[in-house]
């Protein structure tokens, strides 16, 4: 007796659409910490790319006022890559941030298991619970890390015309702020993903009884 | 050997809890034959066993020994893929506490396992308006549980457990969290679908209101199965009963 039990793709997106709309805070929750770490990261780099391409400007002005500002001038280089201090925050400033996923993500299942524990008594497969956390994981991580690479990369600009004077907007390397918007945003989601699996799969696991006995 | 099918077999089934380092017997042997289209009710007071049983016969614990059959399989047999599937078109379950998805509305919860089951959307959007007419929920459908009250929400577990048609319905205490009157409509409309339907209706209970209906009670005491009664044999103990309430 092989027959198959299905979740057709759609569906799970509006199953996990639907819970993120109905638990809105929970999710915003959830969201929050990856907005601040995908800002600070798309803020420092984008900062970075602006005083490299002020820098390429080569007005003695702005390398002046560069040096002044703690970058690392030397004459002759192309661009200012981060420093490894820099480094090291933006890797804890992630790390920490995964931590806090992983933690919210499993309150948020812990709260789901009578929930999955019934969709298992209807006749879902494991994969079909993974699937609609990580479907819902994807759409705070897409979300989250678009607000979260705006908002820093838009913090760095004016943060720049502040510090250079307003004739600094001609020199702004947009191509590589975007690119570093990119860069933030696939970050910011990857790790919304990493820090939904491990819950996930706990969840995804429980026999169906398991799943029920816990009191809520 | 009789012509009637038995839907469900369970062969000396046993299942221990462990406890830390205390080793609590739950079920100590249970053989157990149940007939299609019968409306059995498993008493037992609390603690005796019985949702152990229950949560046995339909495929969410694993004995620790013995042997259960759904319709000839044995359930112990058979793998993930097979054991969703089972539950999904085979048993139609009902809880205590309804366990309907709060994020849902009414009319999703119940078009669920037909999604599951690859039923095309339409189709199962129109049959599960149809099943919420037959629950008496008309108009109902865009209502989420929370708006519902108790016995309407055990209404909408009724039809979802309906959704796929399955052959067996297993309810645990399906009453146990409803008041009087609506507990007796619950049990009235299993009753109902029991015999319009020809679904074997299988629930562990200590509701007494449950008896009147019932083909078949299997009484549970400390994880054995203490008597099996037919309903000729009810109907003395009901009258009793009631007489010594009026």
């Amino acid at each position: 007796m092989r027959r198959l039990v299905a979740l057709p793709f759609a569906k799970s997106c509006q199953m996990a659409y639907q819970s993120i709309r109905v638990r809105f805070f929970r999710s915003l929750v959830t969201t929050m910490s990856l907005v601040l770490a995908v800002a600070f990261l798309s803020f420092t780099q984008s900062g970075n790319d602006i005083a490299g391409g002020l820098l390429a400007g080569g007005r003695p002005h702005d390398i002046e006022a560069l040096a002044k500002a703690g970058y690392d001038v030397q004459p002759g280089t192309a661009g200012i890559a981060s420093s490894s201090k820099e480094r090291w925050i933006i890797f804890l400033s992630l790390l920490v941030c995964i931590v806090g996923i992983i933690n919210a993500q499993l309150m948020s299942v812990t709260e789901r298991f009578r929930e999955i524990g019934t969709l298992k008594c209807l006749g879902a497969l494991d994969r079909f619970i993974v699937r609609i956390f990580v479907i819902e994981a994807t759409i705070q991580g897409v979300i989250g890390s678009l607000a979260g690479a705006l908002i820093g990369a838009l913090a760095a600009i004016a943060a720049a015309l502040l510090k250079f004077g307003i004739a600094s907007a001609g020199f702004m390397p947009w191509p590589e702020i975007g690119s570093t918007s990119l860069v933030a945003i696939c970050t910011g989601t990857v790790l919304s993903l990493l820090g939904v699996l491990y819950p996930a799969i706990v969840a995804a696991r429980m026999q169906p009884v398991e799943a029920m006995r816990v009191e809520q | 050997m009789t012509d009637t099918k038995k839907i469900v077999r369970v062969s000396a089934v046993t299942k221990d809890f462990e406890l830390g380092k205390i080793v609590v017997k739950v079920l100590k042997g249970i053989d157990l034959e149940i007939e299609t289209g019968k409306y059995i009710s498993i008493m037992g007071p609390s603690g005796s066993g019985k949702s152990t049983l229950f949560n046995m016969i339909g495929g969410l614990d694993k004995p620790t020994s013995g042997k259960v059959f759904i319709d000839e399989v044995d359930i112990a047999q058979l793998d993930a893929y097979e054991l969703a599937w089972l539950r999904c078109r085979k048993i139609g379950y009902i809880f205590q506490t309804f366990n309907l998805i709060p994020v849902m509305t009414a009319l999703e919860n119940i078009t669920i396992p037909m999604t599951f089951a690859g039923v095309a959307g339409d189709q199962a959007m129109e049959r599960g308006m149809q099943l919420l007419d037959l629950v008496g929920l008309t108009g109902r459908h865009a209502h989420r549980p929370s708006e519902l009250s108790g016995g309407q929400q055990q209404r909408v577990a009724v039809a979802r457990a309906l959704a796929n048609s399955p052959a067996i319905i297993l309810a645990d205490e399906p009453t146990g969290n409803l008041d009087l009157t609506t507990g007796e409509d619950i049990i009235r409309l299993l009753k109902e679908l029991s015999l319009t339907r020809g679904v074997t209706v299988i629930s562990a209970t200590h509701d007494y209101k449950m008896l009147n209906v019932s083909d078949q009670v299997v009484w549970i005491r400390d994880g054995k199965i203490d008597k099996i009664q037919e309903r000729s044999e009810l109907d003395i103990k009901t009258g009793g009963l009631a007489a010594a309430h009026s």
